[in-house]
């Protein structure tokens, strides 16, 4: 490890305290620079693979600037966990493997009316209900019996399909990114195998870093906005973290293979064949961008079904009707997705398709995707941090359109494999530490708590610091987790 | 070297995020059993699996490596929607066709249970970054990574 470490810095340019590139020179069949956006301290724990890997993305057509990574960047497979890249439409490609397995994996927050001082004595009980009423793990079953109809009007409309068939409000979707659902969305290009997953899996939360968090405002940045987000000091929170489930995997799995061969049938050269990719515009390209958006809506109806589940729990446990505890959704995020998006490059507009693998989109105020009654602070930037650590809420920034394509970093960024913190840590003494410190975990065993360990992860707030100096986002809030439920 | 190799039907290798591991046999059908085997225990040990559930494999790829990462697949596929875990399998052979390679393979299980079944994380996918099958003097052996 320490070999590797030497091995980053004297790759990397410093261009300043935050910002370190990687140079042309560094592989050949670069077409831009990389560019990792980290602090000297985050810097020492950079993987050498992780620069690798952000070189490879700075090798395929069309790219524009650079080949980016943010502060919480990790090496993944394809891009790395973290990686942001822009294409030309034009001249450049699309690549499942800038997007990831589990299409829309994101993150929403639900505010409540209730006070950490009214919750805290009862987070316990209220943590085993939600792991029970909302099915997590490997080989949990949905509670919704999807039919076809329904399973391709979720693929079409996303969390809008979710509210019109009863789980939410109309307002739930104006407060998500897109609206809830990408309107490419063409369920037709979604294989029969893809269906077949995502049927029995829809209303699921998943496995692996996947959670349902209740937290509290512990701090406020910045009261002004955080008004505008109906957030104040010593508040409950709901935080969801999940994907696409079986869903999106088969499809990301399609597509790698058709553009596996569309990659040849193009003559494009790639340094690792998960890149594959075909040219934007192609019908290759269309194809898997359409299946990929329908994918995202899948994820996007997901998170709202479960969310509907959350405010009814609440509701009983509270014995509050849903109304007075106030459990609006304040945003929702997408952190695997491409969008194609207008971009000012080099003083020119341009259409970019923008893959963001583990990177959250951070519109600016004023930009005409952000919420209405967000315009004029920009968009809620939703940063999870790992079991344990805090949670930070950000808002988008003008400067974050000029450095990053509008994208912020998604969370904390593991440190530690999974192997390793199931060698290192004890699922009963984290879940007793934890506990001690007054935050309740519940999952389906302890080696479950281990692999997740807070010790993984880079320190949430050093990464969140790292994009607050940067001014791609700026901090609004920090919430503290009270208690976690997961797979 | 050799000699121990043989004893060992799959190892883990470091991957900060995902799982690695390495598979070996003599054959390149037996490495690929291995490689299923190794995929599975990832996400549950597998050694007090009873094979009481049959599911009959045939895949076709463009390329070996392609054939490797679609046969891991497809019994995450059926581990997913029939709902068996899998611990046996059998690949009666892999063979050179004219539009690439061929394999047909029984896979054993039994249907998950979540009252005995321990899962850990969640294989999600097969990822096509840094899979290798390769022959060298001890036999066959191939990599892969599982997206988790």
């Amino acid at each position: 490890m320490p070999e590797e470490r030497k091995d980053a810095a004297s790759i990397l340019t410093k261009v300043n305290d935050y910002t370190w590139d990687i140079p042309m020179t560094y592989k050949p069949g670069m077409r831009v620079p990389g560019r990792i956006f980290v602090s000297s301290k985050l810097l020492e724990s950079l993987e050498h693979d992780t620069l690798e890997q952000t070189a490879n993305v700075a090798t395929l057509p069309g790219i524009q600037k650079y080949a980016m990574a943010m502060p919480d960047a990790h090496s993944g497979y394809g891009f790395p966990i973290g990686g942001v890249a822009a294409f030309d439409r034009n001249t450049g490609i699309i690549s499942p493997g800038g997007v990831g397995y589990d299409i829309n994996c994101g993150v929403r927050i639900i505010r409540t009316n209730l006070t950490a001082d009214e919750v805290r004595p009862r987070v316990k009980e209220l943590i085993e209900l939600l792991f029970h009423e909302i099915p997590s793990g490997v080989g949990s079953k949905s509670k919704i019996r999807a039919s076809d109809a329904e399973l391709t009007d979720a693929f079409l409309h996303g969390a809008k399909w979710a509210v019109e068939s009863g789980y939410g409000v109309k307002e739930d979707i104006e407060h998500c990114e897109e609206n809830g659902y990408m309107k490419i969305a063409d369920p037709s290009k979604v294989s029969e195998k893809a269906r077949n997953r995502g049927k029995p899996q829809f209303g699921t939360l998943g496995s692996g870093n996947h959670f349902l968090e209740v937290q509290y405002v512990d701090e406020v940045y910045d009261e002004e906005v955080a008004k505008v987000f109906g957030l104040h000091k010593g508040q409950v929170t709901v935080m969801v973290h999940c994907g696409s489930r079986g869903a999106g995997h088969q499809i990301c799995d399609d597509y790698l293979k058709i553009l596996d061969k569309a990659t040849r049938k193009y003559g494009i050269v790639l340094p690792d064949r998960q890149l594959a990719c075909a040219p934007a515009e192609s019908p290759e390209g269309q194809n898997y961008f359409k299946a990929m958006a329908a994918g995202a809506n899948y994820a996007w109806a997901n998170r709202q079904v479960i969310t509907h589940w959350v405010r009814e729990a609440f509701s009983r446990f509270f014995r509050r009707d849903m109304d007075d505890l106030g459990m609006n959704l304040i945003y929702d995020v997408a952190h695997n997705v491409a969008k194609l998006e207008e971009h000012v490059i080099d003083g020119e507009k341009k259409m970019v398709y923008v893959h963001r693998k583990g990177a959250t989109r951070a519109f600016p105020p004023g930009h005409p995707d952000v919420p209405a009654v967000f315009r004029n602070v920009g968009q809620p930037v939703l940063i999870p941090g790992s079991m344990g650590t805090p949670s930070f809420v950000l808002h988008g920034t003008q400067k974050a359109m000029e450095l990053t394509f509008g994208s912020a970093c998604h969370g904390s960024g593991r440190v530690s494999s999974r192997a390793a913190a199931k060698r290192e840590f004890y699922g009963e003494t984290i879940q007793k530490e934890l506990a001690a410190r007054g935050i309740s975990v519940r999952a389906t065993h302890p080696s479950i708590i281990a692999e997740e360990a807070p010790g993984v992860y880079k320190p949430s707030e050093e990464v969140v610091d790292v994009v607050h100096q940067l001014d791609i986002a700026r901090k609004v809030v920090k919430l503290m987790p009270m208690g976690v439920a997961k797979g | 070297m050799q000699r121990e190799r043989n004893e060992k039907k799959y190892e883990f290798l470091y991957h900060i995020a995902d799982a690695k591991f390495r598979a070996y046999g003599s054959t390149m059908e037996e490495a690929f059993e291995n490689a299923a085997l190794a995929m599975f225990n990832v996400m549950v040990d597998t050694s007090g699996l009873e094979a009481k559930e049959l599911r009959k494999i045939e895949i076709t790829s463009p390329d070996i490596k392609m054939l490797l990462a679609e046969w891991l697949s497809e019994l995450l596929y059926l581990f997913e929607v029939d709902g068996i875990v899998f611990c046996e399998f059998k690949i009666e052979r892999i063979e050179k066709t004219g539009e690439g390679f061929s394999l047909t393979a029984e896979a054993w299980g039994e249907p998950i249970d979540l009252s005995r079944h321990r899962f850990d994380t969640q294989v999600k996918a097969v990822t096509l970054h840094e899979l290798e099958v390769q022959q060298d003097d001890g036999g066959f052996w191939v990599q892969v990574v599982v997206d988790t």
